[in-house]
């Protein structure tokens, strides 16, 4: 499967956070701004100072979709299976592409998408892919 | 525009001094560009190549074939080609096609980023480079070999993501048909969008394109039953929300509207164009920006592309709007204002896009039902429909917008006929 590098020096600490268990989102200091992605500097206050705070990890589902082949090899394995856009509940501005999963560990491809609903709550997990730890999500 | 200031203390007359001067000042402001720009370069020729899969030219070979076409169109001579404008995927460089077509030295080359957003703008390029002086007969193409299931850009990321595809990417989120499926499900849950409105987007092209022999799908008419029935891509879109995978080229020339009615062709106007990078913009990944349902690429070209126009929407006669995906059909048609926010799905209804409906748009098919050249196939019948020599030409088409990708960086275009 695919993975992000780990010697972006911008997005290692969140990846850093996610081999710790937590969900860090990046904030710019001089302005308190939470950005997604994150970037080099702040789009309010134009300054580069920026530290990562952990966001609670609670979260709605804001879209999803449910893919079929083509894919690539490691994908079309699973599928078709679910991709979820979630809003975290304690920073609205952000939005992150994940996996809603029956369990941590489970596969792609572990929930029905036929129940997955706009609006519901889901909680983030941590979980091993491909050598990395990335964030999921799953159902309270 | 300044403030009139002396209104209040002068009274009457203040205020009707300062609307005689707002008035003037109006007239100065679109005068100068009208001078600059608005219907002073024609589009005078047209090229395109055949359309298809597994085409054996090279890219190349196939730019040449229709950039002289095109110049054949209009009877200028290669040799008098002094601009150049392209994509910046184009593969075919300037210099390549400046040496083999025996073009004369050029004095203005540019290149559009952004894949399918940039097709207008190359032909605007073009035009404000001609409207300038910068050059004299411009040329502005695409030419592609996507038919080759091996060139999909998608099938070759590689598997350690250092850009932005680290945050898309590995969850599974893997083709461009995946990020737009995401923000057409959220239309969807906003406005009560339906599948059967959007099959609307795909019958109606496919209807187009019965009246077009060189279309992929000419003789393979859809219906809303297969539709519904087709396989799924990324639900909630299905294969036939999806563009063609095709080879071919095609190219446009553009010269002086003074020029233009002394050539065989009749002149088809650049009336306005706009390009369009709204803030906080993350190219395909529209669901990272504040409010992903009205803030797309077209929320800042549309209010340039009308500003700058004599026309409105209900103007328009006819309309080229990029479909890579048919859902960008909707979001466009909100965008250029032909319908409220979230009201696209009412306004499709009932075969408005489709042959003899209120407002035909991918007169020859689109890129979904004649082939996917990144849009430039919809300029080129943008073109013969202001011209009146299109396969299924639509009546008194005076006005035609083209729009480019609205999911990337875009650009519009309004053709107008020169009577």
């Amino acid at each position: 499967m695919l993975r992000a590098t780990l010697d972006d020096p911008l997005s290692h600490p969140f990846w850093d956070g996610c081999a710790r268990g937590e969900l860090l989102v990046q904030r710019f200091t001089a302005s308190g701004n939470v950005v997604w992605p994150p970037r080099p500097m702040d789009p309010e206050s134009r300054t580069l100072e920026h530290e990562w705070v952990p966001a609670t990890g609670e979260a709605t589902i804001w879209s999803f979709v449910v893919a079929h082949p083509p894919l690539l090899p490691a994908y079309a394995a699973h599928a078709p299976y679910p991709v979820v856009v979630v809003e975290l509940t304690d920073h609205p501005a952000v939005r992150m592409v994940g996996n809603l999963v029956a369990a941590a560990d489970a596969s792609i491809d572990s929930v029905d998408p036929a129940t997955i609903e706009i609006g519901e709550p889901v909680h983030v997990v941590f979980a091993d892919q491909d050598g990395i730890a990335v964030p999921r999500w799953v159902r309270p | 525009m300044p403030q009139f200031a002396g209104g209040a203390s002068l009274g009457r007359a203040g205020l009707i001094l300062g609307l005689i001067s707002s008035l003037i000042l109006d007239r100065w402001v679109s005068g100068s560009v009208r001078v600059v720009f608005k219907d002073r370069v024609a589009v005078v020729g047209v090229g395109q190549t055949e359309l298809g899969k597994g085409l054996p030219d090279s890219e190349l070979v196939l730019a040449l074939r229709a950039i002289r076409a095109a110049l054949d169109d209009c009877g200028i001579d290669p040799s008098e080609v002094d601009g150049l404008s392209s994509y910046t995927m184009e593969p075919d460089r300037e210099v390549e096609v400046a040496r083999n077509l025996g073009l004369g030295d050029i004095t203005y080359f540019s290149q559009v980023g952004y894949g399918g957003g940039g097709g207008c703008a190359t032909v605007l390029h073009a035009a404000m480079a001609v409207a300038t002086g910068q050059c004299n007969v411009a040329v502005a193409w695409r030419s592609r070999k996507r038919a080759d299931k091996a060139s999909r850009v998608w099938a070759q990321t590689p598997e350690i993501l250092d850009d932005y595809l680290q945050w898309t990417r590995p969850p599974g989120l893997l083709r461009p048909v995946d990020e737009i499926a995401m923000l057409m499900r959220r239309h969807m849950h906003r406005y009560g969008t339906t599948r059967e409105q959007l099959a609307e987007v795909a019958l109606a092209f496919r209807a187009h394109a019965q009246r077009n022999p060189g279309a992929a799908m000419h003789g393979r008419p859809l219906s809303l039953d297969a539709y519904l029935h087709a396989r799924w891509i990324s639900e909630p879109l299905c294969l036939f929300d999806n563009c063609l995978e095709s080879d071919g080229a095609a190219a446009v020339v553009l010269v002086s509207a003074e020029r233009a009615r002394d050539l065989p062709q009749p002149p088809v106007l650049v009336h306005a164009g706009a390009q369009g990078l709204p803030r906080q913009h993350n190219v395909m990944a529209a669901y990272f920006s504040d409010d992903p349902t009205s803030d797309g690429p077209s929320s800042a070209a549309a209010p340039l592309l009308w500003r700058r126009a004599d026309v409105e929407p209900a103007d328009v006669k006819v309309a080229q709007l990029y479909d890579a995906f048919s859902p960008l059909v909707l979001f466009s048609l909100e965008g250029y204002g032909f319908c409220p926010r979230g009201e696209s799905g009412a306004f499709v209804e009932g075969g408005t896009l489709g042959p003899g409906g209120r407002l035909p748009t991918n007169t020859a098919g689109g890129s979904m039902s004649e082939a996917y050249l990144h849009g430039f196939n919809l300029i080129t019948e943008g073109v013969r429909q202001v011209r009146g020599t299109a396969a299924g030409q639509v009546p008194d088409a005076d006005v035609c917008l083209v729009t480019s990708g609205e999911c990337v960086p875009t650009s519009a275009l309004l053709l107008r006929s020169d009577s």
